[in-house]
């Protein structure tokens, strides 16, 4: 998920080449309060005007407790936005309150339940209560973590090494899980260090993330390649499904690969892997079959 | 960049660095935009360095509704 | 020494026998730090020449007092490769009585070499040059490494006059310059900002869009089929074009594939290639940096090449008839692969030629990056305003709903 400034119309027009999986459009802490009316303008003009293709677009608004946040919900909701990013939640009564906003609109424009939310958890009260969040509405996709504030609220600094973030990290897959949602990593700013940021990208991989937020297209290429299943990981899995499969036709309820016991979930971890390299575009649909 | 001041009917007094290619089409635009908001007396500065028609319906709409306060997301 | 040429630049064009009507030609291998044309013009004019032909191989921003000189009627005519700044838009908006004649580098050679372009006194700045102008791109103030497009000047023009700003003891070899050539040598305080030569058109980017163009004009070469053991490479220098070089290079080394030579314009970044192994020889008509120069001056798999035997497209010597693949870039391209590479979509000239039309005719693959939409100017068109070369290619962008 790639930010891009809500109040930069060249960055908006260019952002989907360089292939994210989706962008979200920044309408909250990149924005000035000088600035919020144009950039909201922008965004929702951009919107409907820009092919973005299969791109999915998320937009950031301001909180709803702002002179900005519902004006932002209109604007988006109308321009057919994918996802609302909620910032900074902390209960699932924030959720539902832009819920109601959401549907307001949708009602309108009668295209109701158009519109997705994600959750960005900021707070050591949002963490605490990211179960709760997670599952506060059937619109919810995902959560994700906001480190910068959440750092700031812990009374603590960010590292390279992100101790500070580890509960936060696995609590907000956990609660993810649980709620059967998405989970998204924060941002690692600094661009000209690329090994760190590879490592982060490993570690929240490993953590069980589903994705990474990033702040330039340069990053891109890294979250792909960790992300991407290699050759190998990809034929161990369709070995596995593949034996799978032929149990199921001999009507078998144990299956082995190469003589080892498999069971569930390194069934449904292989079908990840599968799933996931036919994502990145490494092996086809058809392939995967 | 747009300003939107008061006027007699429409004055476009535009700058742009596209303008032998697109004048014509960036002025109608921003007529096309003012009179969707239902102006039709104003006088429009605007400088533009070759942007897109949304960004340039954005950045007209935003000084309408500076210049008259009337939101447009309230109508 | 006894038959030493040097003398005064007054006294030099005095005996060239130089009159109101003729042609004067330079070459820009200082680039944006070019100092002889203005110092040379500025003396002409003093002089009471009028009516003059100004042939250069390009000229640039710097070259904005030309404009005055157009104005009074000492200069009448232009032809060069590119033209830029001030001078560029003056001349687009009908400052001088006849049309520009630009010419690609390979095109002016060539014109040249068969007298078309008929030069009756070259003025060729030099790095370094001897008392009988001996002269080359390497000097104690300067370093401008390649003189290319100053070669058919030399070997063709009816006079040739070498200013330097680094008098060497005779002999200066290896020269570029031979003084069987050159006619007089005057000194003068400095010919070219040699830091300047790198600035303008050549950068090395990390620009997003342009690291995206270069993987994707990179995977098109290796997917190309002339990817092979002994290819042949020539790139531009936009940003794109250079970057491209990068991820080939990674490529290269993961196949084992090296390229037989690369061609044109040299960069650092050939230049790097090249000392790592994977390119044999540059063959080299304009050095682009300070890394190329120096390269050019002490690696004997560097050489330097005249324009006419780099890209004539008229001799069959010439190095683009060798030439593999060539990465250019564009203002414009047309449905029907026509490029534009020279004016913007206002109608005013901004930028340079070069050996565009020459390496793109004959190249075997011919790439054109540049994005779908420069801000609202769109590059993929139907008709281009003006047409550089025919050709392949565009890749990447904007789209809008319609």
């Amino acid at each position: 998920m790639m930010f891009v400034p809500g109040n930069n119309p060249g960055m908006m027009a260019d952002a989907h080449i360089y292939g994210p999986d989706s962008i979200m459009l920044d309408l909250e802490d990149s924005v000035t309060m000088a600035e919020k009316d144009a950039a909201r303008l922008l965004v929702h003009n951009a919107l409907k005007s820009i092919d973005y293709g299969t791109t999915e677009m998320v937009v950031r608004i301001n909180p709803l407790n702002t002179p900005y946040g519902k004006k932002d919900v209109e604007a988006v909701v109308k321009a057919g936005v994918d996802v609302i990013r909620m910032p900074k939640t902390e209960t699932a009564d924030e959720v539902r309150e832009l819920e109601a906003e959401i549907l307001k609109v949708e009602e309108e424009i009668g295209a109701v339940g158009r519109t997705h939310i994600m959750a960005a958890i900021e707070s050591a009260l949002g963490i605490v209560n990211a179960y709760a969040i997670a599952t506060a509405s059937k619109r919810m996709m995902g959560i994700a973590l906001g480190a910068e504030d959440y750092s700031a609220n812990l009374k603590t600094n960010r590292t390279p090494g992100g101790a500070e973030l580890l509960l936060a990290r696995e609590q907000i897959v956990v609660a993810a899980r649980a709620a059967g949602i998405a989970c998204f990593d924060t941002v690692y700013s600094n661009l000209d260090d690329m090994e760190t940021f590879r490592k982060e990208v490993e570690l929240i991989k490993t953590l069980g993330f589903d994705g990474k937020s990033i702040i330039n297209p340069r990053q891109i290429e890294v979250v792909n390649e960790v992300f991407t299943p290699t050759e190998k990981e990809i034929n161990k899995a369709r070995a596995v499904v593949a034996a799978i499969k032929e149990a199921q036709a001999k009507g078998s309820g144990v299956i082995a690969v190469n003589g080892k016991m498999v069971d569930r979930p390194v069934v449904l971890r292989a079908e990840r892997t599968i799933a996931l390299a036919v994502a990145a575009g490494v092996i086809s649909e058809e392939e995967a079959l | 960049m747009v300003t939107i001041s008061p006027g007699e009917g429409l004055q476009i007094n535009l700058q742009s660095s596209v303008e032998a290619q697109f004048g014509r089409q960036i002025r109608a635009l921003i007529a096309e935009t003012l009179e969707g908001l239902g102006i039709k007396d104003a006088h429009v500065d605007a400088i533009d360095k070759g942007a897109l028609d949304c960004t340039i319906r954005a950045r007209v709409t935003a000084a309408a509704v500076r210049a008259t306060g009337k939101d447009v997301w309230k109508d | 020494m006894r038959n030493s040429k040097v003398v005064s630049l007054e006294e030099a064009i005095r005996r060239s026998g130089l009159k109101d009507g003729q042609t004067i030609s330079f070459h820009h291998h200082f680039r944006g730090g070019d100092k002889v044309v203005n110092m040379v013009v500025d003396k002409l004019a003093q002089m009471g020449f009028k009516d003059l032909k100004l042939a250069a191989s390009s000229l640039s921003d710097v070259h904005k007092p030309l404009i005055e000189h157009i104005k009074n009627g000492v200069i009448t005519g232009i032809s060069t490769s590119g033209l830029r700044g001030e001078l560029a838009d003056a001349i687009s908006h009908g400052l001088l009585p006849e049309p520009v004649v630009f010419r690609s580098h390979g095109g002016r050679g060539s014109a040249i070499a068969k007298g078309e372009l008929k030069i009756d006194v070259a003025f060729l700045g030099a790095s370094s040059a001897d008392e009988l102008g001996n002269a080359t791109g390497h000097g104690e103030k300067s370093v401008c490494g390649s003189l290319g497009y100053a070669l058919p000047d030399a070997r063709y023009a009816s006079h040739v006059v070498v200013l330097t700003d680094d008098l060497v003891e005779y002999p200066n070899m290896p020269q570029s310059i031979s003084a069987a050539d050159v006619e007089s040598v005057v000194v003068v305080e400095s010919v070219g900002d040699s830091s300047k030569i790198s600035s303008g058109a050549i950068r090395d980017s990390k620009n997003p869009r342009d690291i995206l163009l270069a993987k994707q004009a990179a995977k098109v070469i290796i997917n190309s089929g002339y990817f092979k053991d002994g290819f042949s490479i020539q790139t531009g220098t936009g940003g794109a074009s250079l970057a491209a070089v990068k991820y080939i290079r990674e490529e290269m080394i993961a196949r084992g594939i090296k390229a037989s030579f690369a061609l044109g314009g040299i960069t650092a970044h050939m230049v790097k290639l090249h000392e790592e192994g994977l390119i044999g020889k540059l063959i080299d008509v304009q050095s682009f940096d300070k890394v190329a120069a120096e390269s050019i001056h002490n690696d004997p798999l560097h050489q330097e090449v005249s324009a006419v035997e780099y890209a004539s497209g008229e001799h069959l010597g010439s190095a683009t008839h060798a030439l593999d693949i060539v990465i250019l870039s564009a203002l414009e391209v047309d449905t029907q692969f026509n490029v534009n590479v020279l004016v913007g979509s206002d109608g005013i000239i901004r930028g340079a030629i070069g050996g565009h039309q020459d390496t793109a005719a004959d190249s075997a693959l011919s790439i054109i990056v540049c994005p779908l939409l420069r801000g609202r100017i769109p590059c993929v068109v139907p008709k281009v305003l003006q047409l550089s070369a025919r050709l392949i290619l565009f890749l990447s962008g904007t789209r809008l709903l319609a």
